[in-house]
């Protein structure tokens, strides 16, 4: 196992708990940290106020008047060395299909509009920035990157419902791009986004600084919840979920937006259980497992 | 029972105690920035600690009840006008069917309150009244108030009024320039060198006019961070870190510049580091401070910092009995 036998434990003043399960992002990391937050939803301990499992860390909010500290650092510390000894490392989650309309009018305004002061190259649009810094031929090459391989939520949060996403491919093939020299005041809603080794959709329009590739068809955060996939909940994605990117060109994205209004768009999506050890020893392969469950839809 | 909004005024929005349990989906907790001071109004109209109220930024709003109500102001200090007579803060009011409510300059602080007696009865949404304008969820229609609103208050319980009329000079929040605020250092606190972590805590910052309900952003020295290789994902300055989630009122601080203290709608995760955190009784006192404060960083343990939190809720127990 590459990473440290145990997390590092840390306050955030007298209501958080926040146990950092490793300093790099790595699938191993993110997986403890949302089952250690699994176990501990199960025990339903008076006092958890939120369990936040984020990339490689899981931050934990508590009501100190009725549960101790000291208490909950000894729960916790339990229950990741539980995780940690189990060798099963699978998870009964879902794959969704998201279609994007890459290298779209609305993301490509907003670039242009910061750019002196914010961006790193003056030329170009982001998704050009991209291509160049992965060392790919061009923007068409990274779009492809991009969508070829699915990716796991591995966090929720930031603002209402932003899913991060981190790509299963080996650790060669991610692509890493930096963020905005300096954070835009003004984002499209559903861009996707990347930073770093994540990439992300905006659930709503506001500030950001992540890199802008394009822009998802449907909502992914619905306060209203009239589309069927919200009606339990207004926030769409959890942690643990894949992603599967589906380029769609302008009349396609169009007709999405109108099954949006009409109310009648449904995600295509399939139950399945994701291996993160078949993950890692064969991302290619197991990609094309994954996907298939798509398939038939 | 409904208010008539005439004016907004600068952000005037409904809070209560906040939104628990969805931070884990990127919806922060809101509610009133000065727990302390909507407490006090909610105490003297008859409310119970949960009701709803108004909380008014800088420049108030201009409201006209619709019907006799009873009310109170309490945070910052500011002339509150009813028919343009000056009525006294900190104390109930009874208000006839057509008075006006207006607000004069703020003389301190940032933020004050209007209870109402019945609370005001907005839909919660995810078990709060509270308004996130980002996701546009709470409140009215999930943003701040507008000229023309109407904004329903509950009923109340009637003859539910409290003997105290008036809250006690000792009682009120103090507004001052200078202010001491308790951190728990932790997070990421060994990422600073010996030197930053001696910056933070031992220089005297002051607090800019980029502070809002998400956050409060201070100018000074700035911080040294130590040299390290970052790890992967994480981002190329020393100041980021693999996105993680954000302890409410944890202190980041992006490229070593200026500390921000997160506060009730802050962002709920995000790649900068954090090197303390606010500790909960002091969250209030941070809500109460101007642009231009001077700010010191007291460094105190989980023992001190729950101690604090007991004192604050006995002096809550006490008014409230």
């Amino acid at each position: 196992m590459t990473q440290s036998d145990v997390a590092r434990y840390t306050w955030g003043g007298d209501e958080f708990l926040f146990a950092e399960i490793a300093e790099g992002m790595s699938l191993e990391a993110n997986f403890i940290s949302n089952s250690i937050a699994n176990a501990l939803e199960m025990k339903e301990l008076e006092g958890i106020v939120d369990i936040c499992p984020a990339n490689a860390s899981l931050l934990i909010r508590f009501n100190p008047d009725l549960l101790a500290s000291g208490e909950l650092e000894r729960t916790v510390r339990k229950l990741e060395q539980e995780v940690r000894a189990t060798t099963s490392r699978t998870l009964e989650t879902r794959i969704v299909e998201i279609p994007v309309w890459y290298n779209d009018p609305y993301t490509n305004e907003t670039g242009a509009r910061f750019r002196e002061g914010y961006h790193q190259r003056p030329d170009g649009n982001d998704l050009d920035y991209a291509a160049e810094v992965n060392g790919l031929a061009d923007a068409a090459e990274f779009i492809k990157r991009h969508h070829e391989s699915p990716w796991l939520v591995s966090m929720v949060g930031f603002v209402a419902g932003l899913p991060f996403l981190f790509q299963l491919v080996d650790r060669e093939h991610q692509l890493e791009v930096p963020k905005y020299l300096s954070p835009r005041t003004d984002t499209p809603a559903l861009t996707i986004g990347h930073g770093g080794c994540f990439s992300c959709i905006y659930s709503v329009r506001g500030a950001g600084g992540y890199q802008m590739f394009g822009v998802a068809a449907a909502p992914i955060f619905d306060p209203s919840q009239s589309l069927e996939d919200f009606e339990d909940f207004m926030v769409f994605f959890k942690p643990g979920d894949i992603v599967k990117f589906k380029p769609v060109d302008e009349a396609e994205y169009f007709r999405i937006r109108a099954e949006v209004e009409a109310g009648t768009f449904t995600y295509r999506q399939a139950p399945i259980v994701f291996d993160v050890g078949a993950a890692l020893a064969d991302p290619d392969g197991y990609k094309v497992s994954l996907v298939e469950a798509l398939n038939g839809i | 029972m409904a208010f008539e909004i005439l004016e907004s005024g600068l952000s005037t929005t409904v809070q209560d105690q906040g939104r628990i349990g969805y931070y884990r989906y990127g919806i922060p907790q809101g509610g009133s920035m000065d727990q302390y001071s909507a407490s006090l109004g909610n105490r003297l109209v008859g409310n119970t600690p949960a009701e709803a109220v108004l909380e008014c930024t800088y420049i108030g709003p201009k409201i006209v009840t619709k019907t006799a109500a009873v009310i109170a102001v309490t945070g910052a200090p500011v002339d509150v006008l009813v028919n343009g007579t000056p009525v006294p803060q900190f104390e109930r009011i009874q208000l006839e069917a057509g008075d006006e409510l207006r607000f004069g300059v703020i003389q301190g602080g940032t933020k004050y309150f209007i209870a109402v007696h019945g609370g005001i009865d907005v839909p919660e949404v995810l078990g709060s009244r509270s308004t996130y304008p980002i996701g546009a969820i709470g409140g009215v229609n999930g943003r701040a108030l507008a000229a023309g609103d109407i904004v329903p208050v509950g009923a109340g319980v009637e003859n539910g009024l409290p003997l105290l009329e008036r809250i006690a000079e000792d009682d009120r929040p103090v507004f001052s320039k200078v202010v001491e605020v308790r951190v728990m250092l932790g997070l990421y606190d060994h990422n600073l060198s010996e030197n930053g972590l001696d910056s933070l805590l031992n220089s005297e910052w002051t607090l800019t006019p980029v502070a809002d309900r998400m956050g409060l952003r201070y100018s000074g020295p700035g911080v040294q961070w130590k040299e390290r290789e970052q790890p992967f994902g994480a981002g190329q300055d020393p100041s980021n870190i693999v996105d993680a989630g954000y302890a409410v009122g944890s202190i980041q601080i992006p490229g070593g510049t200026q500390p921000i203290i997160l506060h009730r709608d802050a962002v709920s995760g995000g790649g900068y580091a954090m090197v303390a955190t606010v500790i909960s009784a002091d969250m209030d006192l941070v809500a109460r401070c101007a642009p231009g404060t001077k700010t010191r960083f007291i460094s105190v343990t989980m023992e001190q910092a729950l101690e604090a939190r007991s004192e604050n809720a006995a002096r809550i127990t006490r008014i409230w009995s």
